[in-house]
């Protein structure tokens, strides 16, 4: 009865085949990595330059200045004092605690992998909103991304491009964008269709639409998105530690090889610090644009 | 009723619409007659409209009436194509829509109609004067020319002083108003009115009615307007065309269709309606049969013999100056019979206007023996009313009601 062993064990695949197909899979890609791995790279070298040049502004800058530029931004955002404040105090205690140049750095990564996460991701979104047939492939890959564990896409990325800023912003930005493609499609979507329809039968083009009324009337959903998107950065910030980023995510590392609880949980704190005021401006921002907005769903 | 020599403005011939995933594939059934109902059962295609055909001329008020669902807002929208129709044409002055390229739609919707929609679609990001200029501002026309546009249009419906509040900080009817705002601003030679007065309370609402009336007057617009309200279709109406399920079960002017109702659906929308603040004098009155015009008292005791009635209108050159009576006639003609006719010879009768409302001329009808004279706008004698055909049209609804 050799032939129903299939009955209890899975016919698998032989080891010997399984293994031709990572080596033929893996020689391959490492083949393109070396024959295109320059290529890519100086394409991203104009980002490069922009990372470390706005790095060194950050930590070049005396910290008094950098904590005066960020309360004015954050006050014109939220125009909250009691918020631009909480923000003075928390940079003032990060620094006291010796993470001012850790936090430069991560302030200026996660700033750099938003602004492409938004670049990136608002164009996506209008497309998928646009056609159903991108909706349909673009959706599946974006659950790929959310679902895939950072450190699988961290492979290939790092083979390809090596250690260091650029395959972090790259990592960070797989991970972080989907919300606001996602948000961006959805609020387009639920655009109320008679406010739409206006827009339509006074004469306006696709372009109008879409800048006077679609973008507009989805900016809550959108600032969701961002807002997420930036959360989901940060979060991001340690394991992209782990591939030569610098900033607050490194001492993470350390600490969890060296069982340094405390220096873990300052950095930790720093981050979540970080999170918290980018997350409450954002908001206060989106809630004081949209005001006028609320309860109108037609009567 | 279109008159043959004049091209109509916009002109619809056998219009479908059918919504759902195929629709040509039930155009079939559609055609054989089955019922709206039936079609959705049996396919999940909802009919829209049905073998529509409509002329729709310069400078009228054309009304659309029909119940929740006949299909009012799925035709408007096929004017200015907001709705591509399953099958059928719609010409406007001689274009037919259907063949216009993105870019001459875009512009025949920013300069030929402008519309009014039933739940307002104002843009909730936009001030109210923001909102009200919009037309123009699709159109390019420059920021202060069209704020200062959009300023008087909001005047003129009431709402001076809301320039800058968005539209949730208004009420309802504010909202609906500055969607009339809006439509009026690009001034658009059609305009297209879904519902438009529904949200505004009765009084706002016919100070609007007869500012759309001066206005249709005063500019010449064509306007297509919706409504579920009969009252406002018999006011503002030249024509009133009536959709039920998709269909068009009957058009016409407001009369034909009060006095005419094609049937049991018509009848049962025109039953309560008021029909003596409906109907105008004109409608009713009937040509006046007495009419005497000699010169002399003789001449006219002559006229008035051949006459059945005992009693006449008497016009002259200046239009009518009064009513004569046979037994005065016969009086004064015994004295002198080559006197002209004087003053005194005629009696002194309330004539009415032929634009009047029944209503309005209820107690005079009533109060005089003889049948009113109608006289239009110039003083000349047009018809006569009478109390029996006041009696009868104002009498019919009643007679309906009760058989009910
Ligand atoms: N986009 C759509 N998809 C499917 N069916 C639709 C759509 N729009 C309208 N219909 C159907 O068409 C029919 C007519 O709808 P329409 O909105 O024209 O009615 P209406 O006469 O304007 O009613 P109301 O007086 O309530 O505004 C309805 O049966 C409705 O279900
Ligand atoms: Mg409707």
């Amino acid at each position: 009865m050799a032939d129903s062993s299939w009955l209890t064990q899975f016919p698998q695949m032989e080891r010997a085949d399984l293994l031709a197909i990572r080596k033929s899979l893996d020689a391959a890609y490492r083949e393109f990595s070396r024959s295109y791995g320059d290529l890519i790279e100086s394409f991203f070298d104009p980002l490069l330059t922009f990372l470390i040049w706005f790095e060194k502004l950050l930590l070049n800058t005396p910290w008094w200045l950098v904590i005066m530029a960020v309360t004015v931004l954050v006050y014109v955002a939220s125009r909250s004092w009691k918020l631009s404040l909480a923000v003075i105090l928390s940079l003032l205690t990060i620094g006291y605690f010796g993470m001012w140049d850790n936090t430069m750095r991560t302030l200026s990564i996660i700033t750099v992998c938003t602004l492409l996460a938004i670049a990136l991701g608002i164009p996506i979104g209008i497309l998928m909103a646009r056609s159903d047939r991108a909706q349909a492939i673009v959706t599946p890959m974006l659950d790929i991304m959310q679902t895939m564990p950072a450190f699988v896409y961290l492979i290939p990325v790092v083979m390809l491009l090596g250690i260091g800023k650029i395959p972090g912003v790259i990592a960070v930005v797989i991970y972080a964008i989907p919300p606001v493609i996602r948000l961006t499609n959805l609020g387009i979507r639920l655009v109320d269709k008679e406010v739409l329809e206006a827009a339509t039968a006074y004469g306006a083009s696709p372009m109008q639409r879409l800048f006077g009324v679609q973008l507009p009337l989805a900016s809550p959903t959108i600032m969701a998105g961002i807002n997420q998107t930036i959360m989901m950065a940060l979060a991001m910030v340690v394991i992209a530690s782990m591939i030569g980023v610098k900033g607050l995510g490194q001492p993470v590392l350390k600490s969890i090889t060296n069982q340094y609880f405390t220096l873990g949980l300052f950095n930790g704190l720093a981050i979540v610090a970080l999170a918290i005021i980018f997350d409450r401006v954002s908001q206060a921002y989106a809630k004081r644009n949209q005001q006028h907005m609320q309860g109108i769903d037609n009567a | 009723m279109p008159k043959p020599e004049q091209q109509p403005l916009i002109q619809i011939d056998g219009l479908y619409k059918v919504f759902g995933e195929r629709p040509e594939t039930v155009m079939g059934a559609v055609k054989a007659g089955q019922s709206k109902d039936q079609i959705l059962a049996d396919t999940g295609h909802t009919v829209g409209l049905k073998d529509i055909n409509l002329n729709i001329n310069k400078g009228e008020i054309f009304v659309i009436m029909g119940l929740s669902g006949s299909g009012k807002s799925t035709l408007i929208r096929h004017f200015n194509r907001l709705i591509d129709p399953t099958e059928g044409q719609i010409i406007v002055e001689g274009t037919d829509v259907m063949k216009f390229s993105a870019r001459e739609l875009e512009q025949f919707r920013r300069h030929k109609m402008s519309m009014v929609f039933q739940r307002f679609g104002l843009m909730p990001h936009r001030t109210v004067v923001d909102n009200v200029s919009y037309g123009l501002a699709v159109q390019g026309v420059d920021k202060k020319e069209r704020l200062d546009k959009a300023r008087e249009w909001l005047e003129t419906v009431g709402l001076a002083g809301y320039e800058d509040q968005y539209p949730s900080q208004l009420s309802g009817g504010q909202q609906q108003r500055v969607g009339l705002a809006r439509a009026l601003c690009t001034d658009a030679e059609i305009l297209l009115m879904d519902e438009a007065f529904s949200a505004l309370d009765p009084l706002i609402r016919s100070e609007m009615q007869d500012q759309l009336i001066e206005l249709q007057q005063s500019l010449h617009k064509t306007i297509i307007f919706i409504t579920h309200d009969l009252d406002e279709a018999l006011r503002l109406g030249d024509r009133i065309a009536i959709l039920k399920d998709g269909e068009l079960v009957q058009q016409g002017e407001p009369v034909d269709i009060l006095l005419n109702p094609a049937d049991a659906y018509v009848e049962a929308f025109v039953k309560d309606v008021n029909r003596a603040r409906a109907l105008t004098v004109e409608t009713v009155m009937k040509p006046p049969v007495c009419r005497i015009t000699a010169d002399t008292i003789g001449e006219a005791l002559t006229q008035m013999k051949r006459l059945p009635g005992n009693y006449g209108y008497y016009v002259t050159d200046e239009g009518y100056q009064g009513v004569i009576c046979q037994r005065t006639l016969e009086s004064e003609a015994k004295l002198d019979g080559d006197s002209p006719i004087s003053e005194a010879t005629l009696q002194e009768v309330p004539a009415i206007a032929s634009d009047a409302l029944l209503e309005s001329v209820i107690p005079e009808t009533l109060e005089t023996d003889f049948p009113l004279p109608v006289l239009d706008a110039d003083g000349d004698l047009q018809g006569e009313l009478s109390r029996a055909s006041l009696a009868e049209v104002l009498g019919e609804s009643h007679t309906k009601d009760n058989a009910a």
